[in-house]
């Protein structure tokens, strides 16, 4: 069942600077169509329009960031709803109960002079109805609890804690109100590996307890292996690749992700590993026809006239190349 | 002859007011050496020291105890830091964006160096030097010729980072982190870089990471560092495929590998404070071991040497 959906979606930032306009084309004719109750990985070199995509999903498109074209759909009880016919109040009233959001830096989403349970009273109170100050800590006691977390850390302030630690309690935070959709942004780059491991342990047990969709951004290949069940391989504000992970790391066909992959290091083989060549493109001045071409090794003719549109090659196996079409 | 020698290296920071005042020793008797040409990893969680080590061996923190030989040369002898740095040490940081001014163009930091320790006399010839060390690193003068940082990507400007490190011909880098903000995908091109580097012109480097993936591809030897004590130095081979002390284990297993099939299996449970470790008793990873034992309580492992590789841990002994 899908649980959202995007179609040709667009959105850049519109730069209007001394007289010149510019451009950026963040998020470039996506076409997403995510199921329930699985964990989408959305992976990309920085500066591919990752985030942008992902602010776009949860209806916070604000300027610079413009909507140009193409609709994102929510499916919310059966129903099918376009996020851009909603009001602000409503879309306000989705996030957090409907789809909620793990940020990358933990120490910009909880307030460093509040104690925690302030912090977790403030989301609450905003959305479960008129509930008393005690009743509201012990919902969130409960739900700390519940996820292992350590009970004093409710009683805390942010820099009391290590970075792994808040990252936890962001995502047991995000997870609160038993959101359809959790979207987390990089949710373990600055983290160190033991700690990655159990960040990643916890977004995959809460997505067990609640068997709801998590949508994962980072680039990591080695997390997104672990925990992700179908990838979407991202260059220059579009998936080029999407399958199962299992497909995405047995037979990629893109030779982006080919490159991605390949350029891993691996325990027990040290053969030489290349980086992909070159470097990303500036979003603002693409180049023409498939936007990978000057880094790629097989371009040639129509790879450089042509935009490459998504085919499906294998069953759900979609790719955006011109040797595959 | 080695190329540098750490010996019994400490350092003792305090911590907290005047009455609640606790000593954090982020470097305990830390020794080993480096041989020319060679890529030595160290390797741990944050916390544990690898950092305060990289800042001795600069100069840039003063040991409470120990000393740092470069060259047959002691760095306590040696007054200036400049003067040591001119021996033939350099250092290239994490944060490519954090090294270089965003206001000022990358090409002045380059002179600037030439300038203070007088390489060239004249700008042509400045200029042929940059060129030289860029094409190092595999770019151009012109690439980089009146340009600001935020025109290059973060793998590039890293690339110029180490370029400007190689203008006083070092024969030792010291590396922090240098690829954990650099992209995924651009990683493996300065990684490589550091390979040339030892095999085309015999600079050694100190490799400092927590990434293990790449520690394997890239060093020689390794040692893996937990809050403050060095607890297994031997061989990339041999420490990392088949690791003595539980620690080298537990933080090998928890790398991710890219691939579906090697997924983590059991779970782990998240440390305690980081300070209690550092004033615990004993072995420092016994909170977290999953073979304590007793003694491991009470009394701190000594090294042994067990098949080619220097452990710290009581599960060796008598073996």
């Amino acid at each position: 069942m899908t649980i959202l959906k995007t179609e040709q979606l667009r959105a850049y930032y519109v730069l209007d600077m001394m007289g010149t306009k510019k451009e950026v084309k963040a998020v470039n004719g996506i076409d997403l169509d995510i199921k329930k109750n699985e964990v989408y990985g959305i992976a990309g070199e920085s500066g591919c329009g990752k985030s942008s995509l992902l602010k776009s999903l949860y209806g916070l498109i604000e300027p610079p960031l413009r909507h140009i074209d193409g609709k994102i759909l929510y499916n919310i009880n059966e129903e099918e709803v376009d996020v851009f016919s909603l009001s602000q109040e409503e879309t306000r009233k989705l996030r957090w109960e409907y789809i909620s959001y793990v940020p990358q830096g933990s120490m910009s989403v909880l307030n460093p002079v509040t104690r925690l349970e302030e912090t977790y009273r403030d989301f609450l109170e905003s959305h479960v109805p008129a509930k008393s100050k005690n009743e509201i800590f012990e919902l969130a006691r409960e739900h700390i609890n519940k996820l292992g977390l350590p009970q004093k850390t409710l009683k805390a302030y942010p820099h009391q804690l290590s970075g792994g630690m808040r990252q936890r309690v962001t995502i047991a935070l995000a997870a609160i109100l038993k959101p359809e959709i959790i979207i987390a942004d990089e949710p373990t780059t600055a983290l160190d590996v033991v700690v990655q491991r159990g960040v990643v342990q916890l977004l995959k047990e809460v997505q067990n307890e609640l068997n709801n969709t998590i949508i994962l951004v980072t680039h990591d290949m080695g997390v997104h292996a672990n925990i992700a069940d179908r990838i979407g391989i991202m260059y220059a504000g579009k998936i080029v690749e999407e399958a199962d992970t299992e497909t995405i790391f047995g037979a990629p066909k893109h030779p982006y992700t080919r490159y991605l992959i390949n350029s891993l290091p691996q325990f027990g083989d040290k053969s030489v590993r290349k980086s992909v060549p070159g470097s990303p493109p500036s979003l603002d001045k693409l180049p023409d026809g498939c936007s990978f071409n000057p880094r790629c090794p097989h371009a040639k003719g129509r790879c450089f006239e042509r935009v490459p549109e998504m085919v499906e090659v294998n069953n759900g196996h979609r790719v955006a190349c011109w040797m595959e079409n | 002859m080695n190329l540098l020698e750490i010996k019994n290296l400490t350092k003792v920071y305090s911590q907290g007011g005047l009455l609640s005042r606790i000593k954090i020793t982020a470097a305990d008797n830390v020794s080993f050496n480096m041989k020319p040409a060679e890529i030595f990893t160290l390797a741990g969680e944050s916390g544990c020291g690898k950092s305060t080590i990289a800042k001795m061996i600069l100069g840039f923190e003063t040991p409470t105890s120990g000393h740092v030989i470069h060259k047959g040369k002691k760095q306590k002898e040696i007054r200036n830091r400049k003067a040591w740095l001119e021996q033939g040490i350099q250092a290239v940081f994490q944060d490519p964006f954090g090294t270089f001014n965003p206001l000022r163009q990358v090409e002045r930091y380059f002179f600037e160096s030439i300038q203070n320790f007088k390489l060239a006399d004249t700008k042509d010839a400045a200029i042929e030097l940059i060129n030289k060390k860029l094409s190092a690193v595999g770019l151009k003068y012109e690439d980089m010729a009146g340009r600001y940082p935020n025109e290059f990507s973060g793998g590039q400007l890293q690339r110029i980072s180490i370029a400007r490190s190689l203008l006083t011909d070092p024969d030792l880098l010291i590396a922090d982190e240098p690829v954990s903000m650099v992209d995924a995908s651009l990683r493996m091109s300065i990684v490589n870089l550091f390979k040339q580097l030892r095999d085309e012109y015999g600079v050694s480097v100190v490799y400092i990471t927590h990434d293990l993936a790449t520690a394997y591809y890239v060093s020689d030897r390794i040692a893996v560092m937990f809050r403050g004590n060095i607890v297994e130095t031997g061989s990339v081979e041999k420490v990392l495929m088949e690791p003595k002390h539980p620690y080298t284990r537990l933080l090998r297993d928890s790398i991710p590998q890219a691939d579906p099939q090697k997924k983590w299996k059991d779970t782990i449970t998240l440390g305690e404070l980081e300070q209690d470790e550092f004033l615990r008793a004993g072995c420092k990873f016994a909170g977290r071991c999953p073979d304590v034992m007793d003694i491991c309580r009470q009394k701190a492992p000594e090294v042994l040497n067990v098949d080619g590789v220097q452990v710290r841990c009581h599960k060796w002994n008598g073996i």
